[in-house]
């Protein structure tokens, strides 16, 4: 496999990679690194690539996997990954977020949730993958990704509805 | 779409149990047409997905294979001096014997010429070196004349 084929081959899902990097990493500038990386060790992997039947897929649950290596080396040098550590350098969606309180707002609701349930979130209701192609890339059953993605919605709503009704932030 | 519909997908949705298609109906409803006020709250959650999805990434991912070059370029390399290495071995083994007896014979006269000049020269070095000697002797007169300073 040369260079173009493997770009065209990986192309088409690597936003899909970096928006579920940021969303496990916070930071714009993390998740840029993190898919750069992310790219480089699938390159170095293409031969072995070639053999999986979903590419995609696989690529995602390697972000999974990346992700929680570098939250995990965040902790253990006691730097917690809290938002306010990173400037977020103005990405069209963050300065749309900031102009659009409720879609902002949203925002911190998913951020609050359990890891598990954010990155399902981001894959049903951004990625929109289906349930099965979930379960395989979170090693988890299609049961269990059901569940904990009805939790988080149910979640989500529950303090829409809370400030929406008194306006508490 | 009657908001009657979208609230009975909303309740499917909530138990997760909508198919995408489902939920780009929902999406749609709320992104695109009048929301219904009592379901305002849920136009903010699908504009949110809806716009994340427009996130993209911007930069150029880069596949470094320059470090593999030079992994190659030294193993080309260390060929091309092992191969120089040979070819030169190969060129100075067959040159000794290739001398005929007349240049081996002229070969020995030079050597001896040369051999008698430095014979010459190392006699002349030899005068020189015996002409250093009276120095010392000056050196010791001086002594004895001079007084040495007291340390």
């Amino acid at each position: 496999m040369n260079q173009s084929e493997f770009l065209n081959m990986v192309m088409p899902f690597k936003d899909k990679v970096f928006r579920f990097s940021k969303r496990l990493l916070v930071s714009t500038e993390e998740a840029e690194d993190a898919t750069q990386e992310l790219f480089l060790k699938l390159w170095k992997n293409r031969e072995k690539i070639s053999s999986y039947k979903n590419v995609e897929a696989f690529a995602m649950t390697m972000t999974k996997n990346y992700c929680f290596d570098r939250l995990k080396s965040k902790q253990a040098s006691n730097l917690s990954l809290v938002h306010s550590n990173y400037k977020e350098n103005g990405t069209s969606l963050d300065k749309k977020t900031n102009l659009n309180d409720s879609v902002s707002i949203v925002h911190q609701l998913i951020a609050k949730l359990p890891e598990q349930q954010r990155m399902i979130i981001q894959l049903r209701d951004v990625e929109q993958y289906e349930y099965e192609e979930i379960g395989k890339m979170l090693d988890i059953k299609q049961t269990a990704v059901r569940v904990a993605l009805s939790r988080a919605r149910k979640t989500i709503r529950e303090k829409l509805i809370k400030q929406h009704n008194y306006g508490i932030n | 779409m009657g908001s009657i519909k979208i609230e009975q997908l909303i309740e499917k949705y909530l138990d997760a149990e909508t198919t995408l298609k489902e939920e780009a109906v929902l999406q749609d409803y709320f992104v695109n047409s009048k929301v219904a006020p009592h379901l305002e709250e849920y136009r903010a959650l699908f504009g949110y997905f809806a716009e994340s999805k427009n996130e993209r990434y911007t930069k150029t991912i880069q596949l470094k294979t320059q470090k593999k070059n030079w992994k190659w370029l030294s193993v080309a390399a260390s060929v091309v001096l092992l191969f120089s290495v040979y070819t030169g071995y190969n060129n100075i083994q067959p040159s000794e014997p290739e001398f005929s007896d007349a240049e081996i014979a002229e070969a020995q006269i030079a050597f001896e010429e040369l051999k008698g000049a430095f014979q010459i020269l190392s006699k002349n070095l030899d005068k020189g070196t015996a002409a250093i000697g009276y120095l010392g002797e000056y050196e010791t007169t001086t002594n004895k004349i001079f007084k040495q300073p007291v340390k």
